[in-house]
């Protein structure tokens, strides 16, 4: 209270519920767009994986999002309205849009019934899911925080390549190794491009990038970076033999869990330098 | 830190009643706060605001700290020498009763999701609280921390300049409590030149350290605030931030970046597919 520096913001209340829907949101939508690219390529198995994945991402999600509110009897408050400044709101409808589509798209799948309606599900939900999955850094990014807010030009990315190494770790360690060449792919070029846009983030952060530097939030980031090059190694290099795969795909996803948190996490303590 | 010699300031106490529609403000004027607190308590009384809590914070005479969901007006005590550069040890109190700025462009109205942040017909920001959910996203778009939510009850609070008093026609409670002037409420317009007044008046008083804030869009990037100062050191003393900005106005790139990742993502995954093999 001393500093007349500032900045003078209140902290973020959100819970870490909200650090993991960053993970959970990006692995559905890149997942649903991996689905559908190996749909129509004819690799169905990879297909049919990656579908249940985003499937399984999008369940998790609102009960995430809900739980953190302060009042979660009031969650269809967010639907009375539809607002572009408020990335909260275009998240809303985003996640709603995406959820109905990947629903119908994976029963269909699983039930076998009503192809033609379960593939044109598919196909919206590939529409939506690279939007599911770079809306959440507007979401941080619109904020006073200047660790989120003056990233707003790299954060998206970070959050791409995230969710894209994500997806491609879990249908690697899902489907069997000879269809999962892409999702092998997908996981390292996604763990690339994750690394190089948050150094490319914290390079423009310049001084604000101090919350990288301190506990927890440097440990995180530490291990988000050492694991994602460990598993996207694994992945790469040995990913033809399934073991090799899943311990690569299991660094991947961990890496990618760990970028998630630190970037949350270093929000907080931007906003609230100790 | 109170002026106490000289002609009392606004000798013309009545200021024009508000119509619906016409924008309306506080203009506080901390060169005459004698740092009563009789506004935090108003305040409270009138919109049975919640204890925030009996905390000695070991700072002055402020054990209130800062704006929040149940402390609405807040006065800052901050101890200062009173030459520059401290010299002799003398100390002043510079005291300023803080409050939600109403900006022009509020971050916290435009973030929210439910559209529970609102704009009154008094140009005013108010939480409907039979809307809000209490997602808490208006809290870190603040760029001056004033809105926070209440954990015991779920919602957002901050101050409603007395919506309900306005509505009635009446002061907000706050500044009909002031004893000496230094909050005052009234239409914005009228408020400006009073404001502009009262800094001409304490140049000439040779007070070179006076200083106006957010009187206009022209120290701040929020549009201009609705709930202005005229403060006597610079701002980070009053824990009021420099240049304070409206995350919205960048979300045009944001979303352009957001969209140009989104791309990317998409490129990604056809190029994994890229070759041969399926």
């Amino acid at each position: 209270m001393s500093s007349s520096e500032g900045p003078f913001l209140k902290a973020p209340l959100w819970k870490p519920e909200i650090g993991a829907y960053l993970f959970s949101g990006g692995l559905a939508g890149a997942s649903a767009v991996l689905a559908f690219v190996a749909r129509s390529r004819g690799n169905h198995r990879l297909a049919r994986r990656a579908l249940l994945t985003a499937a399984a991402g999008a369940a998790v999600s609102p009960p995430l999002l809900i739980s953190d509110l302060g009042r979660p009897e009031r969650f269809h408050h967010m639907l009375r309205v539809f607002k572009v400044t408020s990335p909260m709101s275009v998240g809303t409808w985003l996640l709603s849009g995406f959820g109905a589509a990947i629903g119908v798209a994976a029963a269909s799948e699983v039930l076998g019934v009503l192809r033609p309606v379960g593939l044109a599900a598919e196909g919206a939900a590939a529409l939506l899911g690279p939007g599911l999955a770079t809306y959440t850094a507007v979401l941080l990014t619109d904020t006073a925080v200047p660790a989120w807010h003056q990233a707003h030009r790299e954060l998206p990315f970070v959050f791409a390549g995230s969710a894209a190494a994500s997806a491609g770790a879990a249908a690697a360690i899902l489907t069997p190794a000879e269809a999962a060449r892409p999702a092998r792919r997908l996981a390292v070029l996604g763990a690339a491009g994750e690394l190089a846009a948050a150094a490319a983030m914290k390079r423009r952060l310049g001084a604000l990038a101090q919350p990288y530097e301190r506990e927890p939030v440097r440990r995180l980031d530490r291990m988000a970076q050492s694991l994602s090059i460990t598993g996207a190694a694994i992945l790469g290099l040995l990913g033809r033999r399934r073991p090799a795969a899943a311990l690569g795909g299991a660094l991947v996803l961990a890496g990618s869990i760990c970028q998630r948190f630190a970037i949350f996490r270093a929000g907080f303590d931007s906003a609230r330098p100790r | 830190m109170a002026v106490v010699s000289g002609p009392p300031p606004y000798p013309d106490t009545r200021v024009a009643q508000p119509r619906p529609g016409q924008a309306v403000g506080f203009f506080t004027d901390s060169s005459i706060c004698i740092g009563c607190k009789a506004c935090e308590v108003a305040c409270k009384e009138w919109n049975h605001v919640p204890t925030d809590g009996f905390n000695f914070l070991g700072s002055s005479y402020d054990n209130t700290g800062e704006l929040g969901a149940n402390t609405w007006r807040h006065v800052t005590f901050a101890e200062r020498p009173a030459a520059p550069g401290g010299g002799d040890g003398q100390m002043r109190w510079l005291m300023n009763s803080d409050v939600c700025k109403h900006c022009a462009s509020a971050a916290c109205l435009e973030v929210c999701p439910t559209g529970a942040l609102m704009r009154t017909e008094f140009a005013t920001v108010v939480v409907q609280e039979d809307v809000c959910n209490g997602c808490g996203y208006c809290v870190p778009a603040c760029p001056f921390g004033v809105i926070d939510r209440r954990e015991e009850d779920g919602r957002a609070f901050k101050c409603t300049l007395c919506y309900d008093r306005l509505k009635g026609g009446m002061q907000p409670a706050c500044a009909q409590a002031c004893p000496t002037q230094s909050i005052q409420f009234g239409p914005i317009e009228e408020l400006r030149t009073r404001a502009r007044r009262r800094l001409e008046q304490l140049r000439q008083e040779g007070r070179k350290e006076a200083r106006l804030y957010g009187v206009d869009g022209s120290d701040n990037e929020v549009g201009g605030l609705h709930a202005f100062f005229l403060l006597m050191d610079e701002p980070g003393v009053y824990r009021l931030p420099t240049r304070p900005a409206t995350t919205t106005r960048d979300l045009p790139a944001m979303w352009k970046a957001a969209a140009a990742a989104a791309g990317a993502l998409a490129a990604g995954v056809l190029l994994a597919f890229a070759g041969k093999g399926r």
